[in-house]
Parts: structure tokens; sequence; C-alpha cells
């Protein structure tokens, strides 16, 4: 049956090719909106379902691309593992291609790692509608280039995914979550501080006026004994409560789904905007027509913030994320305005040449253009 | 293993050298380019001994400019260029290719900036891997990747190879580790890959020049993740009567959701082999060796210490041994990690390979090489990162002797395709190089090794960066696969041959 789905992938690629025909890949289309918009026909990924192999000893599981990520996550509880990055939802469709073709991690990233550091290995099938397959099932190879690695946050702009194999681990024997007031420089302060100790720090968010007071929450995962000596560190130094385990759960689940009231109270021609940074990035001045409440993750290296849905907020902005060594996305509109989502790699002198690079790269995957939708720049 | 070259040969070569040697002195300090035998001599070679070609010049730059002009220089040319670390890689990445110069980046040995506030660490290709925790250990910090080569091999190397260690299962390979790479291309762009921040825009690139054994750019400047120092490591020694028993208790200690600092095994012979060496106190009626160790806080120590007791106990060890201090921690890790000259005193040579497979079939493999011990005559020690399914079999062999050179390494290709069929790799660490660039065609198709050919175009269209590594070419593998025809039968007979 899956045989007979590939081979239809084949002929809607290799037809797309012939007629001159963009083709925009489309798992469970739970963000549309994510990306620069693209209105090509649409390969839908949804017919390749299923988990091909898991074993929970090898810490590795590999399923096609149109497997439900729900469905994922829920046969790995059963055997007390997780997919470290924490991938949001966004609908009971998304599926696991979607969530490696869009390639972001959720609150753990900054102690978990990058989406792209636990996958293994990748099926694909390029623009010419070969299928091949890269990397593997096992911890350790450097057989051959990595192409696998190339697939997170492609957008389906390089290939069509069609089986990944993700590493995966156990569930962490201990979580706590704690949460104290203060400012946020003094929360850049601390995290960096405590990062560099060996506490099993996990995940952090701190919410509040950019300028001033806010809101740090901050969770820890691993052994019993060193999150219980962690946890208590924190209450007597910052005088932190502890949550209690619905409480966090719900927190940080709402964080990854972008359900807290900060992102759902988001008005209708405002943009939400992504910031990544370097971990010794200050406290930012919010431009003035952006709201002074914002969020922080990841000790401070993401950074959400809401402003007016347009090509001058995203350029203040941009320069902003340059000047200190990051970049910017616009991660959500509501509005129809056409702007750049995403920075460009020449607007910044250094990636000329990456530029060229990546040009030819995407050129020798799909020498016919099937795949340029445009989504990522 | 290379034909004498005629005498037209040479003197084409001496012409080409010169020519080459011309358009490098006019950037290169006199001391920075080294083109008579005796000076390029040491270059023939690197840590993969068995193969050596001298190349027609070396250069030594010390700054990115010189990179720049060189490589300028060499496509202007057409001369093939072959970037050098420390050379202590194992599958003859870096060695010469005798029309074309060596660059070597022996001279960028500088740590340019350490920040533990961010935990990151600027440094230049040449710094060696060791050095880099040395500096920044005042801060409480360290690299982790550690190959066991770590007093030698350089961050340039380690980059190309995404070299490992014992702390790999925790701490991940270089990949993991590195934030951000600077390289110049063939053309001589200077181009930055990844960022100081989580992530960065287009395609992840750095993913692919991570690995790619010197074929795609030469990095000139690294910046690195440093990570805390554990307050506190400890290590089990367990012993197992049976191959299967310990392969099944590393499999168990992964399900029980443990992840180990380290995870590591030795067979008897190697046992034996280092026992006579280091004098550690080995368990020698053992069959297997498991070293486990755990390291974090001192109760997060004890708690993980106690579990894989518990579970090793539960999979039959027969002694089981936990280090008390961190001289006794030394002294049980000492035999693992003078495995390598070990073998050397028993045996004239060896020949070490490095493949991984899934953990579950460790003891699988195991017993095969026993097997394959007896079909070419030839010991062979186990000593591997369990943990991760990395094996490295050190064949035993006399160089000196022709014929166990030649079988040794088709007992080395065994294992690395007994690798392919139980769902492993050929290489886990060492990489491809020249060693290993047969056994591509026995894990790729041709669709695939001409995608990898696409990508290398990405980079360098015109080939020259360490052309000949790492991808085989179509006619390599239709040679190749004319060669290995075992028991009078040929793989894929369906295929037609050239
Ligand atoms: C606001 C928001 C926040 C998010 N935050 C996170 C986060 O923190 N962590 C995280 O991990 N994920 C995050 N995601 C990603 C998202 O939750 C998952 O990626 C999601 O589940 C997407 O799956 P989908 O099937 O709906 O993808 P779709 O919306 O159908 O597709 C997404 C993109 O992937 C491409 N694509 C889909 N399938 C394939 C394929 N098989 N081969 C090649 N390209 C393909 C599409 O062309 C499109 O560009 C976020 C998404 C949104 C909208
Ligand atoms: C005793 C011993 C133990 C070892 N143990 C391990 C181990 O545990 N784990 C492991 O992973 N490896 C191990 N190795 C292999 C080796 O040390 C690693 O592969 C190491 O990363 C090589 O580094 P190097 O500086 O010596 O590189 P070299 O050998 O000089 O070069 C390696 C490759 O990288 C390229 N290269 C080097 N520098 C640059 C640069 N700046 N820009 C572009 N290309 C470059 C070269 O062209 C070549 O292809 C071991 C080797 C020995 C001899």
């Amino acid at each position: 049956m899956n045989e007979t789905v590939l081979s239809r992938f084949r002929e809607q690629i290799i037809e797309a090719g012939k007629q001159n025909q963009v083709l925009s890949i489309q798992g469970g289309n739970t963000k549309s909106w994510y990306g620069n918009p693209s209105r090509s026909p649409i390969l839908s990924t949804k017919p390749y379902q299923g988990i091909l192999d898991y074993q929970p000893e090898e810490l590795v599981i590999t399923a096609c691309a149109g497997t439900s990520i729900a469905e994922i996550e829920s046969i790995l509880a059963k055997n007390n593992q997780i997919l470290p990055f924490e991938p949001p939802h966004f609908g009971d469709d998304a599926t696991f291609g979607g969530v490696i073709a869009a390639g972001l991690a959720g609150p753990a990233r900054i102690s978990a790692g990058n989406l792209r550091d636990f996958v293994l290995g990748t099926r694909l099938m390029d623009g010419r509608g070969e299928d091949l397959s890269f990397g593997g099932k096992v911890m350790k190879n450097v057989a051959g280039y990595d192409v696998s690695r190339l697939l997170p946050g492609s957008l389906g702009t390089l290939a069509l995914l069609l089986e990944a194999s993700v590493k995966v681990l156990p569930k962490p024997a201990a979580t706590a979550s704690l949460r104290c007031r203060m400012g946020a420089s003094d929360a850049l302060k601390i995290l960096n501080e405590w990062a560099g100790q060996p506490l099993p720090l996990n995940a952090s968010a701190w919410i509040g006026d950019a300028g001033g007071e806010g809101e740090l929450t901050i969770r820890l995962a691993g052994a019993k004994a060193a999150v219980t000596s962690a946890s208590q560190m924190m209450q007597d130094r910052l005088g932190a409560t502890v949550l209690d385990d619905s409480e966090a759960d719900l927190f940080w689940r709402n964080l990854r789904e972008q359900q807290l009231s900060w992102f759902s109270q988001m008005p209708n021609h405002h943009a939400l905007w992504r910031l990544s940074l370097p971990a010794n990035c200050p406290v930012l001045a919010m431009p003035k027509d952006c709201l002074p409440e914002i969020i922080m993750e990841w000790h401070g290296q993401e950074r959400w913030i809401q402003g007016p849905a347009n090509q001058s907020t995203a350029n203040v902005l941009q320069k902003l994320a340059i000047q200190h060594g990051g970049h910017l996305t616009c991660f959500r509109s509501l509005s129809t305005e056409a702007f750049e989502r995403f920075t460009r790699l020449d607007s910044n002198p250094l990636t000329a040449g990456f530029e060229a690079v990546q040009k030819r790269l995407r050129h020798s995957f799909d020498p016919f253009g099937v795949f340029t939708t445009g989504r990522l720049p | 293993m290379n034909a004498p070259a005629s005498s037209a040969e040479i003197q084409s070569l001496q012409a080409k050298q010169a020519i080459l040697v011309d358009a490098l002195r006019p950037f290169l300090a006199d001391d920075a380019l080294l083109w008579q035998p005796e000076d390029t001599i040491p270059y023939e070679c690197d840590g993969l001994a068995a193969y050596r070609k001298m190349p027609l010049a070396v250069a030594l730059p010390e700054n990115e400019e010189q990179v720049v002009n060189i490589l300028k220089a060499c496509k202007a040319l057409g001369v093939p260029v072959v970037p050098r670390g420390s050379g202590t890689g194992l599958s003859g990445g870096a060695m010469p290719i005798e029309q074309g110069l060596v660059l070597s980046l022996a001279k960028f040995k500088k740590i340019l900036q350490v920040d533990p506030f961010t935990r990151t660490a600027v440094v230049q290709p040449g710094v060696r891997n060791l050095a880099i925790s040395e500096a920044v250990a005042k801060h409480g910090l360290y690299y982790a990747p550690d190959p066991s080569s770590q007093i030698a091999c350089s961050i340039g190397g380690n980059v190309n190879e995404n070299s490992g260690g014992v702390h790999c299962l925790k701490y991940g390979l270089t990949l993991h580790n590195v934030l951000r790479v600077r390289a110049v291309l063939m053309n001589g762009d200077v181009v930055e890959f990844g960022s100081m921040a989580p992530d960065s825009p287009g395609l992840d690139l750095l993913a692919v020049l991570i690995g790619s054994e010197g074929m795609l750019g030469i990095v000139t400047e690294i910046t690195v993740k440093l990570v805390p120092k554990p307050k506190l490591a400890r290590v089990i020694m367990a012993s197992f009567d049976d191959i299967e028993k310990g392969g099944n208790a590393v499999a168990a200690i992964i399900a029980a959701g443990i992840i180990p600092a380290g995870l590591e095994m030795m067979d008897k012979p190697t046992t034996r082999a280092v026992e006579e060496f280091v004098h550690a106190g080995y368990d020698l009626n053992a069959e297997a060796i498991l070293l486990c160790e755990s390291d974090g806080t001192p109760e997060e120590v004890e708690e993980e210490i106690a579990r894989m007791n518990a579970v090793l106990e539960k999979q039959g060890a027969s002694r089981i041994q936990v280090s008390e201090s961190e001289a006794e921690r030394l002294r049980f890790w000492s035999g693992r990690k003078n495995a390598f000259p070990a073998a050397g005193r028993i045996a004239a040579d060896y020949y070490c390979m490095d493949g991984t497979i899934p953990r579950r079939h460790i003891a699988t493999l195991l017993k095969r090489i026993k097997g394959m011990e007896a079909k070419y005559g030839l010991g062979c020690l186990n000593v591997f990162h369990a943990g991760d399914g990395n094996m490295h079999p050190l064949i035993l062999f006399n160089g000196a002797d022709p014929d166990e050179w030649h079988r040794a390494e088709e007992f080395g290709t065994e294992i690395l395709e007994a690798c392919v069929e139980l769902g492993g790799t050929i290489t886990g660490e060492h990489g491809v190089g020249i060693e290993k660039i047969n056994s591509m065609c026995v894990q790729f198709g041709e669709q695939e090794r001409e995608r990898f050919w696409g990508v290398k175009a990405a980079f360098d269209p015109d080939r020259l960066l360490n052309p000949d590594k790492a991808i085989p070419t179509l006619n390599r593998c239709a040679e190749y696969g004319r060669m290995r025809v075992s028991g009078g039968v040929l793989p894929h007979p369906e295929l037609e041959r050239f």
C-alpha cells in the first residue's frame, strides 16, 4: 500500500517538473501560516503513514512522514521515553514530517538540543522523484555527508521527506518547576550563571515588561537527588515557590503550544515576532509600537515580541537582532499584508558565499524547481 | 602499493611542483612552504600509515588571508588541496595527493576568546582538543567530545571528522558541541556557518560541513560550546563470563532509562593485553568487561550508580567493582585508554576498524568476528564504545608480510560489511577517507552517491578540495563490485558490469 503511495508521489513530482509547476508539501497543515505564504498545488504526505521501527533499548524511532506526532508521542510515552526537543502540536493533525521540516523545538531546547541534533537518518524523494536514503538508525555514523540534517527547518523547499529515524531519550527521573519575580536583566544574568554550573536546568521562561519586572519560571529535570537539591537552592536563594505538578505541566504545555493568554490576546494587526539571539544578548529596548510585555525562553536566547505586522517593523526588529548577532522571524501573522517573514541571507555581508552554496545545493536536489515555494527564502 | 613512476612522470611532476611553488612563494614565509622530499616526508600519511603518498608541496599558512590566497592560486592552476590538522586521522583523510598541495593548519594555534558567561570559546583549527578543556578548566567548564587522541588531534580535524569519544554517549559528538564555523571555500570565499544564536537563517549547512572530511572548505575558526565540569565521576567495572551477557547488559542499561557518562567494553584478549601493560587489576577470567561511568553531583552519582549496579547484577555480572576514589577511577580507565598501544605491543602492527551497529547486535557481531579470526588466520582485539554501538576491532598483523596485510584488509572489509548487514554503518567516527571508500559502495546506492557529489559541487564545483576521498565515483564502485567476488558468487549478479 505504501509502495503505491510512493509511486504516486514520484509521478506527481516528475509531472510537476515537466510542467514547470511548484508543489507545496503539506502534512497536517496545522501551520500553513508559518513561513512565507505559498499558493502552489499541494502534495499531501498524509497518506504515507506508519511507525516502521521502534526499539526502545536502541533509543530510536523510525516513522513515515505522514504519521501523526501524537501517535509517536503516545507510543514513546508507553515506554517512558520522549522526544527531547518537545515539539508543539498546534492541532491534532500535526505530522512527523511537518515537525521535522519546521525544525523548531520547544522549551527544553536550551538543555536538550535542537531537533536536528536528534535526526539520525532520513529517506527522501528529491525533485527528480528519486528515492534516497541517508544516515541510518545508529547513534554514530559519519559515512558520507550528513544530508539528513539538511531537512530540519527546510520547510519543504529542498526535498520531500518520506521517513526519518530520530533519537529519543528516557523521560527524566524527576522534574520540578519553580517560580519567582525578578527583572529581565537579573533573570538573564542568573540563568546564564546557573547554566555554567552542573545543575539540572531544563527550561526557563520569563514573562514581563521588557524594561521592568516580570515572572521567571524554571523547570528542573534529571536525577531525583539533583532536582531536589537544586530546587532547595533556588527556594533559598530566590525565594522561589514550587509549582504543583499539574499547574507546572499546564504552564509548559501552554507555553509550547502558544496558548498562554499573552499569545491569545494578540490584536489582529499585530504579528508574533521571534528573535533568536546569542546568550550574552542584553535586555533590548522595545521599538515604540511593539508591546512592552515580552516572553523570553531558552535563558533569553529566544524572545517573543508582539508588534505591527508590516515590513517596517520587520526591518527595525531585524536590525536589532542582527546587531546583537542573532536573527528575526515573523512567526505568526493574521495580517494579509505581504512582507518578508524570515531573515534573508543577503542582509548579512558574511552570508553571500553561504547563499551561493545553498542555491547550488538546492539546485542539485531539485533541478526543476519543483519545491521552490519560496516559503523559506 | 604504488607502482614506481616512470622518468617522464617524474619530470612532469617536477615541472608542476616548480609552477606551484612559484605561485605560492609571494605570500608565504620561506619556512612556510616545503617541497624538498626531506621536508615533505613527514606529511606522506596520517594515522593510517599503511597508505602513503608524497605531495607536490606542503604549505603552512598562519592567517586566513594566506589561506584565501593559497586556495585562489591552486584553483587557478587546477592543483588539488588536501587540508591537514594534526594528522592523527585513521582513515587516510589527510593523506596527500601526488599532484596536490597539503595545506597544514598547524600554525592556527590560538585560542581567540573564552567567555565563561556564555559558555563558549572561539578557537583556531590547529588548537588541540585537550588544550581547550585545559584553557577553560579554571572556569569549571570543559569541551565535552573527547576522542582518545585528544592530546594530539586538532579541533579542525575533529570538526571535519565529527569526532567522538567516551563521553559522547551523554554529551554528544562534535556536531552537538560546535555552534559556528568559519571556513574558506575553494574559490576564496570566506563563509560563516551557524552562529552564536541557537539557530540561523538558511539551510543547516553547518551540519553538512561537520564530518565533511576536508572536502568542502578549509576551516579557519570554530566556536565551541563548553559545559560545566561535573562535580564527581565514578565508574563501575563489571565482569561477564560470556560476551553475550555483556552485550545484553549494555542494551539493558539503556533500556532502564540510564544514559551513562561512558559505557565501554573490552573483550578477554584485550583485557589480557592491556593488563600486562598497565597493571590495573582487571579480571583476567572475564570474557567481557564493561566500564560504566556516572557523573554529576554526588547525590546524582550515588543514585545512578545504584541503578546501574542493579541492572548489571540482574544481567548476571560475575564481578562488580565501583571506584572509590579519583585515583581508582583513573586506574579502571587506564586499560581502556591504553588499549591501542597495548595492541601495538603484542603484534607488529594492528589495523583499527570503526563501524557502528545497533546495540542489540553487539554480541552477534563479536561472535562473527571470532569466526573471521579463524578464516583469515589473524587475531583481533575488541575494545569499543559499547553505549553507542561503535565498534573498534583491532586486527593484529605483521606489516612486513604483504600477505598478512592483505588478509587484514580483507578481514576489515568483511567486518564493515557485517556492520551494514546488521543495520549499521561503515564508520562511526574515523571517517571514510581513502580507507573505506570501497565500503561506501556497499552502504550507498548510485543515486545517493550522485547526490553526495552534488553536495560536494555546491561547495567546490571544480572538485579540487581533497578529491578522491570519502565519496567514491561511479567507476570506482563498478570496479569494486567486480573485484569482490566471494565464493564464486558475484554480488548483485543482476547488475551489468563495466
Ligand atoms: C506557532 C507555531 C509554533 C511552533 N513551535 C514549535 C516548537 O516550539 N517546536 C517544534 O518542534 N515545532 C513547532 N512548531 C511546528 C509544528 O508544531 C509542527 O511542525 C507541526 O506539528 C507541523 O506539522 P504539520 O504536519 O501540520 O506541517 P504542515 O503545516 O503541513 O507543514 C509544515 C512545513 O513542512 C513542510 N513539510 C511537511 N511535511 C513534509 C515532508 N514530509 N517533507 C518535506 N517537507 C514537509 C511543508 O511544506 C511546510 O513548509 C510550531 C508551529 C507553529 C505554527
Ligand atoms: C590513537 C588514536 C585514537 C583515536 N581515537 C579516536 C576517538 O576516540 N574518536 C575519534 O573520533 N577519533 C579518534 N581518532 C582519530 C582522529 O584522532 C580523529 O579523526 C581526529 O579528529 C583527527 O584530527 P586531526 O587534527 O589529526 O586531523 P587530520 O588527521 O589532520 O585530518 C582529518 C581530516 O580532516 C581534514 N581537516 C583537518 N583539519 C582541517 C581543517 N582545518 N579544515 C578542513 N579540513 C581539515 C583533513 O583533510 C582530513 O580529511 C584516533 C586516532 C588515533 C591515532
